[in-house]
Parts: C-alpha cells; structure tokens; sequence
C-alpha cells in the first residue's frame, strides 16, 4: 500500500463519537476507481463524509499524497478534492452556468471574480460532461439527469486529485446512469483523478471499478478488485439476497423462482429459452429445464429459475444417464414445451426427445399453458 | 453566443438596478430636507448644503434637525437590511430578520435597561453604551433562537419562537419604561416603538462608523456567503471554514441589528422586504450585487418611509415600524404566496 495515492489507515467513522465503521484501511493508485457498495444504510455515505471532511473521523486519518487530510485546512483540502453529494444544492435563481462556476471558488480571488481563464474552464467543465447548452438555464428548472451532470461539472472545473460522489446514479434512467458512468470513467484514465463513489446498482459497480469496497455494519467486510469481490459467497451475503438472485457473470437479477411440484418440462438451447423462463417465472409456474449445455445461454436464465436444469457437458454427445434423467422428469410433467432448439450432430437425440414426447401426447404449444392459467 | 447576450443583459439590468437605487437615494434626500412644517426650496438646499451660507433658521433645521434625521434613516435603514440580508443567509430562510426573530426587541430591553439605569444614577447615557447595550442584547436574542433553531428543527417554528421572544422583551420593557421618571418616558416611549427623530450629530458619528465598518466587512465575505448560500456541505467542500463563517455571520448581523435598535428603536419588515425586493429586481441571488443593492435599498426604503412618518400626520411624527410594516408586510404576504405557489 505504500504506491498507495490515496489511503486510510484506521479510520473509524460514526456520528457524534458513537462508531459506526472501524478501522478502514484501503488503498488507491492516482486513477483508479473506487466503489463502495454494501445494502442500505449500511454506512457507505458515512465513510464518503468522513473522507470528505465534513465528519470528523473518530480514529485514524486519511491520506492523499501522503498528506494527512485531518492536517489539512478546509480551503487546501478544496483544491485537491471535488465532492458530487446527494444534499439537494440549495440557492435560488442561480443559472447552471453559475452553479458550475463555484468550482472555481478555491481559485478566485477575495471577491470571487471569475477571470478569462476560469470561464474558459467553466466552459469546458460544461462540455466535458455535454451540458454547455444549459448554460443560461435556471439550475432549479433542469432535470434529475441534467442536475447530475451540472454537479460533476462543478467539481470537475474544481480542478481535483480526487472526486467523491455519493450515489451519483440514483433517480437516473439507464441512459444517463451510463452517460454519468462513462464520463467519471475517462475521467480517471485519461486525467489520472482519482474517483471514490457509492453505487446501488452493483452491476455498474463491477464494470466500472477499479476497487471495490463492502460496507456492511461494523467493519469492511471486504476490499479488492472486482474479481475478487463478485463471487456468490461474497455478494449474496452482504446483501442477505435470500430471494431472487443476481448472476455474477453477466450482473443481471433474476426473481426467485416459483414454487411448487412442476408440471412443465421446457426444451430450449442457445438463447430459444430465455424468454420463455421469464414467462414462467411471472407465472408463477414451476418447471423443470433440459437438456442444456453447460456453456448454453439459456443456463444462466434456467438455473436461478428451474426447479431443476438437467444438464450436459459441452462438446459432448447426449449421454445416455442423461438422457435417462431428462425423461424421467419429462414423464412427470403435463406439458412438454419446445422453445425451438437448432438439432447437430451432439445434441441428435434431444431430437429423441421431442419425438418422445409428441408419442406421449404431452407436447403442448406455448400459449396453451398460459391459457389454461388465466382461464382459472 | 447565447452566453455572450445573457452576460450582457444581466449586465445591463444591474446597471440599471443600481442607477435607479443611486438616483432615488439622492432625490429622497433632497426631498426630505424640502419638506416639513418649513419648506425649503430646492436652490437654498443647495446653498446651505455646499457653502453652509444662507438664512440662520433655515440652516439651523437643515443642518440641526434634518440632516441628522435623514442619514440616520439612510446608514441605519440600510444596516437593518444588511442585517436581514445576513440572517436570511444564516437560516437559509427568506423570511428571517432582526425583527421577527425578536432580535431587535431584544437589543431593545437591554437599551431600555441601560438607559433607566444610567440616567437615573449617572444622569448620562454615552453612544457607546447604548451600542454596547443593544449588541448584547440582540447577541442574547439571537442565542435564544438559535437554541430553538437546534431543538426544532423546522423554519416555522424558528420564526414563532422569535416573536414569542419579542413578545417577552417587549413586555419587560414596557415594564421597566413604566419605572422611568416621568420627564424620559417621553422620549424612551418613542424611542422604543421605533423612531428616527432626535438623533444627534455625535449619534451620526458613532453609527455611521459602525455600520460602514460591518458594511465594508460584509461586502468582503460576499466570496463565502455566495458559498454558503448553495448549503453547508457544498461551502465546506468549497473551502469554507464553516464553523467560523457562522460566527461571523451572527456576530455581524447581531451587531448591525443592535446598532440600529440603539438609535433608532426596533423597525419591523425593513430587514426581510428590502433584500427581498433587491432579489427581485437584479434576478439573481449574487452577494457581491445584492449587498451594496440592499444597502442602498434599505436606506431609499427608510427614508421614503421616514418622510411618510414625518410629514403625514404633521407636526405628530409616526412611529416608523407604521409606516414600514404598511409597505414591508404585503412584500412578505406576496413572497410568501410566490414562493409557496413554486413548490407546487
């Protein structure tokens, strides 16, 4: 950690004396982007007020450069670290132009006069994050997405080392999530700032971080790359996600899956079955899924959602055990449905299977099991 | 582009603002000596004004009765303003100032106090103590409310605990002016509802020092109030040292609001409606404008209220609280609805 640009050692954060997180020690290159991710009110805004100055650490001390940030004065600390916070900025009757132009504040002089070279960078704050044409509007007037870009200009025309941001993305649609996101992320590789941040969404977490803090009731639980941290005995802990989960490969959340005996065997391979899973799952309706490589798409979807995934080794012919287990649980079913399913030389006798199961009277078509579902 | 032309409009219309501010300060000025049980022609005004030559009575009211009155409703008008402009800034609440929150009835008991107790024992009151007085007395005020602001944390409830505090002053005052030998309450009654008549020129010195003074100093933290005005949390990210800021600021303000209770009595509404009116006319919220605007406000308000008071009722003077709450308190009703309508 001695490389380390921006560290803590010890620090111990809480309200009025009473700790709340101890003993946080982390550590960051220049660039590298930190996120802190943990359910809610688990302390993650605490630890960015502490970082921030504006709550005084209980223990330890953070550092930027070496430099002790409690040894620091407030206007020292104010060219070196931006803040983003989720406080609504109060004033009135302030156009976005003038709310991006209080990022030069550490830089004016007495009265506050902005010269030729801070408009300049006012301006460029403004087009870094493509809002130069709110310029003239009233700050009170624009939208969640706007404000939110109008607030990084700000602390980019701040001109920091480091940028907090306490949970930039909330009341963002996706879009704007993304633009945000993607702007803090040029940000840190091309300018070298340094981003520490909290994140709802922890699927944005794993694909913009660099590092990866935990936050969860008394200490970190965990810190690292995001490697390290997306792994299911990490993750669903932290959150306590009991129902429901969230698949760690592609970041996506998927229901908890319905309960009950099955009554539908679903056939499907590469991609054909997604859709249909998903239909179920609302449904209400349980069901069982097969035969599905292990590499095929429509797993990710069918495991979280299935009552049970009979499953194949990729590259391999369907073996007969398999094909066995598929059958069994075929003949259990009342409905056999076939999301279409490309037949080759491996999966030959998956085509056996759909043949069986016409033989059976159990194929169905689709709509019939939802039909049949309203109906009641 | 776009910037270019917006620049300029604003420009202009602070400009504007402040020609306008200049140019009725200076007309009310001449007005006020014109009128009054003696009119005095607008070339004499001149004349005495510039050489001091002219007819004795008529410079003797000039500079004896009229001139003192009428830079005391200038100077104290606008460090009232000031004072209410600093108050708003602190709470973040436009309808904050040293009158509702019970802050200049506050320097009032204290005066009150002084003044009985020193003619009475000393047979003299000094300026200085008067100042002394009020600034104490605002800066307990101001304690009592803050500890109201710390326990309820809602805007409402900061305002009724404020009146209900000058309610109380000015009920104890009431009590210890019923003390007073008969010869001063005369004068401590028209003093404590608030009155611009009587000053003196050494009263002109000791004010005007003072509240040039805190105007100087208050124009020069307009960097950190403009901060301050986006919320604490953005100020101290911005370098503010926060905790000092607020000192200042109530330091100020209460001596401001002291200042002018200790000449002029308390003034109702000068302090919400004139910042707020200068708000309005500049469209725009930026200290290093609204203060001097405001402070110009305060003292064109003062003195056009201050020549209704005189000359309305003549030869009675009114108090002056009459005549600003008849012009201040529907600028707050309006505020009030306006701003109320915009949450909507």
């Amino acid at each position: 950690m001695n490389d380390a640009y921006f560290r803590t050692e010890g620090l111990t954060v809480g309200y009025n004396g009473k700790p709340l997180i101890r003993d946080i020690a982390l550590g960051l290159r220049a660039g590298e982007i930190l996120t802190l991710i943990g359910p809610n009110g688990s302390g993650k805004s605490t630890i960015l007020k502490s970082i921030t100055k504006h709550l005084s650490a209980i223990r330890g001390d953070a550092f930027i450069a070496g430099a002790s940030v409690n040894a620091m004065n407030y206007k020292e600390l104010s060219k070196k670290l931006a803040v983003v916070l989720t406080e609504r900025l109060r004033g009135e009757l302030l156009t976005c132009w003038d709310v991006v132009a209080t990022g030069r504040y550490p830089y004016t002089n007495t009265l506050g006069i902005l010269d030729a070279e801070d408009r300049k960078k006012v301006f460029a704050a403004m087009e870094r994050v493509h809002a130069a044409d709110l310029a003239d509007k009233n700050f009170s007037a624009v939208s969640d997405g706007q404000r939110q870009r109008i607030l990084l200009a700000r602390a980019i025309c701040q001109e920091p080392e480091i940028l907090v941001l306490d949970e930039p993305t909330s009341f963002l649609d996706i879009r704007h999530k993304l633009e945000l996101l993607g702007i803090l992320r040029s940000m840190a590789k091309e300018k070298g700032i340094t981003v520490i941040l909290s994140l709802h969404e922890i699927d944005l977490a794993q694909k913009i971080s660099d590092k990866i803090l935990c936050v969860s009731g008394e200490t970190i639980s965990h810190f690292g790359t995001p490697d390290e941290i997306f792994r299911e005995e990490i993750i669903n802990p932290l959150y306590g996600i009991e129902k429901g989960s969230f698949n760690l490969t592609f970041g996506s959340v998927e229901l908890p899956r319905p309960e009950g005996e099955p009554k539908v065997f679903v056939i499907s391979g590469c991609g054909s079955g997604v859709r249909l899973f998903r239909r179920l799952q609302k449904a209400g309706l349980p069901f069982y899924a097969g035969i599905l490589y292990e590499n095929d798409i429509d797993l990710q979807v069918a495991a979280p959602l299935a009552a049970r995934v009979i499953t194949e080794t990729p590259f391999l012919s369907i073996r007969d055990e398999t094909y066995e287990a598929a059958r069994s649980l075929m003949k259990q079913c009342e409905a056999v449905v076939c999301a279409g399913v490309p037949i080759g030389e491996s999966n030959r006798r998956l085509g056996d299977l759909i043949r069986e199961a016409g033989a059976l009277g159990l194929l169905k078509e689709e709509n019939a099991l939802f039909h049949r579902q309203e109906a009641r | 582009m776009t910037k270019q032309t917006g620049f300029q409009t604003a420009r202009a219309r602070y400009a504007a603002v402040f020609a306008v501010l200049l140019a009725a300060f200076a007309a009310l000025i001449v007005w006020n000596i014109n009128t009054g049980s003696v009119r005095i022609p607008v070339r004499e005004i001149a004349r005495i004004l510039f050489t001091g030559a002219g007819d004795d009575t008529q410079v003797g009211i000039v500079w004896k009765l009229r001139m003192p009155r009428i830079l005391a409703a200038a100077v104290l008008g606008g460090g009232l303003a000031l004072s209410g402009f600093l108050m708003q800034t602190f709470f973040g609440n436009p309808i904050a100032g040293p009158f509702v929150l019970g802050i200049s009835s506050g320097s009032k008991l204290c005066v009150a106090l002084v003044m009985i107790v020193a003619l009475r024992y000393f047979s003299f009151v000094s300026s200085w103590m008067l100042v002394l007085a009020a600034f104490a007395g605002a800066l307990t005020a101001m304690a009592f409310v803050l500890l109201a602001a710390r326990a309820i944390r809602q805007m409402s409830m900061l305002l009724v605990a404020g009146i209900m505090i000058s309610y109380i002053c000015s009920a104890v005052t009431e009590f210890l002016i019923a003390f007073a030998k008969d010869s001063d309450i005369v004068n401590l009654h028209s003093w404590s509802q608030g009155s611009f008549s009587g000053t003196k020129w050494s009263h002109v010195g000791v004010f005007s020092a003072i509240v040039l003074i805190c105007l100087v100093l208050v124009f020069f933290m307009s960097k950190p109030i403009g901060a301050f005005q986006m919320g604490e949390s953005y100020a101290q990210s911005m370098g503010v040292n926060v905790r000092r800021f607020r000192v200042a600021l109530i330091f100020l303000s209460s001596l401001l609001a002291g200042c002018v209770t200790a000449f002029a009595g308390p003034i109702s509404f000068v302090g919400i409606a004139v910042p707020h009116l200068i708000r309005l006319l500049l469209k725009t919220e930026k200290p290093i404008l609204v203060i001097p605007a405001s402070f110009l406000g305060g003292g064109v308000f003062c003195l056009f209220c201050d020549y209704i008071a005189r000359t309305a009722f003549a030869p009675t003077d009114m108090p002056i609280s009459t005549v600003t709450a008849l012009f201040g308190a529907p600028v707050v009703i309006v505020m009030m609805i306006r701003r109320h309508r915009a949450r909507l």
